[in-house]
């Protein structure tokens, strides 16, 4: 077993819990405060965009694949496809270009 | 109002989110697994979570031991998104849903079951929610065990591909919005300035851990998008 498992997995768990719902049951009205809800709008983007940056970069051991699996999820999230399709083709693409890559080298 | 057909209802839109969960969580299960965590924990942790990104982040701070707040901080910040997503969908709710009901099913809010949820044309009610992560729940946590165990016959380069299917969902849910809105696109690379230069200065890489890094890039280029381009109204951005 993973050293500190349960305490880890209860910590992320209850605030990982408390932040969705804690604001879902006390707050029924409209939020007012604009700089509040301008910092909320981005928080979704801003926080998605660094996990991903410059990460993605090395999700495989040498950079070419995953540049390549970036470019194509980059373009087709672009030219609006889904979840699905943008994330099964960036690692389609990473799949075939380290299979290329391995054969030329 | 019809009670079981709104329950089938949810269940219906719920199909297509529940696959994509299940793609993303077997990669998530092999993530795990190459952390070190044994099968049920990962499982465990999908299964009490329910969230790509914090789950993702999450795993790294245990593997490298980091310490509780951190941890703790970390999901705060990463999953503050839902927070949002909750006073957002609350203005969409129907009388069902007493505060025992938004208790239990505020577990349920993620990203793709909020974004249909909250574009629903009737007010969402108690039923239809159950019904919308119903499915989801079932994909994301069946597709973390399959992961988990699986992961591990799977060749090292369908693995290694696998790896870059969370990025690919993460890609999804932003380039859509910052090809609809310039100053979002703006914070967006402001945000992943800021985590390169984390990344690739070694003073600050050597001093600050992945949690942190997220939490800072997130905070920074949202108060600098809170003030640059504050919204302009309930769900509609400032142009800029």
């Amino acid at each position: 077993m993973t050293p500190h498992f349960i305490p880890y997995l209860l910590t992320m768990s209850v605030v990982t819990y408390l932040v969705r719902a804690v604001p879902f049951v006390a707050f029924r009205k409209k939020v007012n405060n604009r700089f509040f809800r301008s910092f909320l709008y981005y928080i979704p983007y801003t926080v998605l965009a660094a996990m991903t940056f410059p990460a993605i970069l090395y999700a495989t051991s040498s950079c070419i694949p995953a540049i390549a699996g970036t470019a194509v999820a980059l373009v087709l999230a672009y030219r609006g496809r889904g979840l699905v399709t943008v994330s099964l083709s960036a690692c389609g693409t990473a799949l075939v270009v380290e299979f290329l890559r391995t054969l030329i080298l | 109002m019809n009670h079981r057909n709104d329950f089938a209802e949810g269940i219906r839109n719920g199909i297509p989110i529940a696959l994509g969960y299940f793609f993303v969580s077997f990669a998530f299960g092999i993530t795990g697994s190459g952390f070190g965590l044994r099968w049920w924990e990962t499982v465990l942790i999908s299964m009490l979570n329910l969230t790509s990104a914090g789950q993702f982040a999450g795993v790294k701070v245990i593997a490298a031991m980091g310490g509780y707040t951190e941890l703790a901080l970390t999901q705060l910040v990463i999953n503050l998104r839902y927070s949002l997503m909750g006073i957002s969908l609350s203005q969409n709710t129907d009388e069902s849903f007493g505060t025992a009901g938004r208790a239990a099913l505020g577990f349920g809010i993620t990203d793709e079951i909020y974004a249909v949820a909250v574009n629903r044309e009737t007010p969402v009610t108690k039923l239809y929610f159950l019904g919308l992560m119903t499915l989801p729940y079932i994909g994301w946590s069946g597709g973390t065990l399959a992961g988990a165990i699986f992961g591990n016959v799977v060749p090292a380069m369908l693995s290694e591909a696998m790896g870059l299917a969370l990025y690919g969902m993460f890609i999804a849910i932003v380039v859509p919005k910052a090809k609809e809105s310039r100053s979002t696109l703006l914070i967006v690379l402001l945000s992943i300035a800021i985590s390169c230069a984390i990344y690739y200065i070694p003073v600050l890489s050597k001093h600050i851990s992945v949690g942190f890094a997220v939490i800072l890039c997130a905070i920074l280029a949202s108060i600098a998008g809170a003030i640059l381009f504050p919204i302009a109204d309930e769900g509609e951005e400032a142009k800029s």
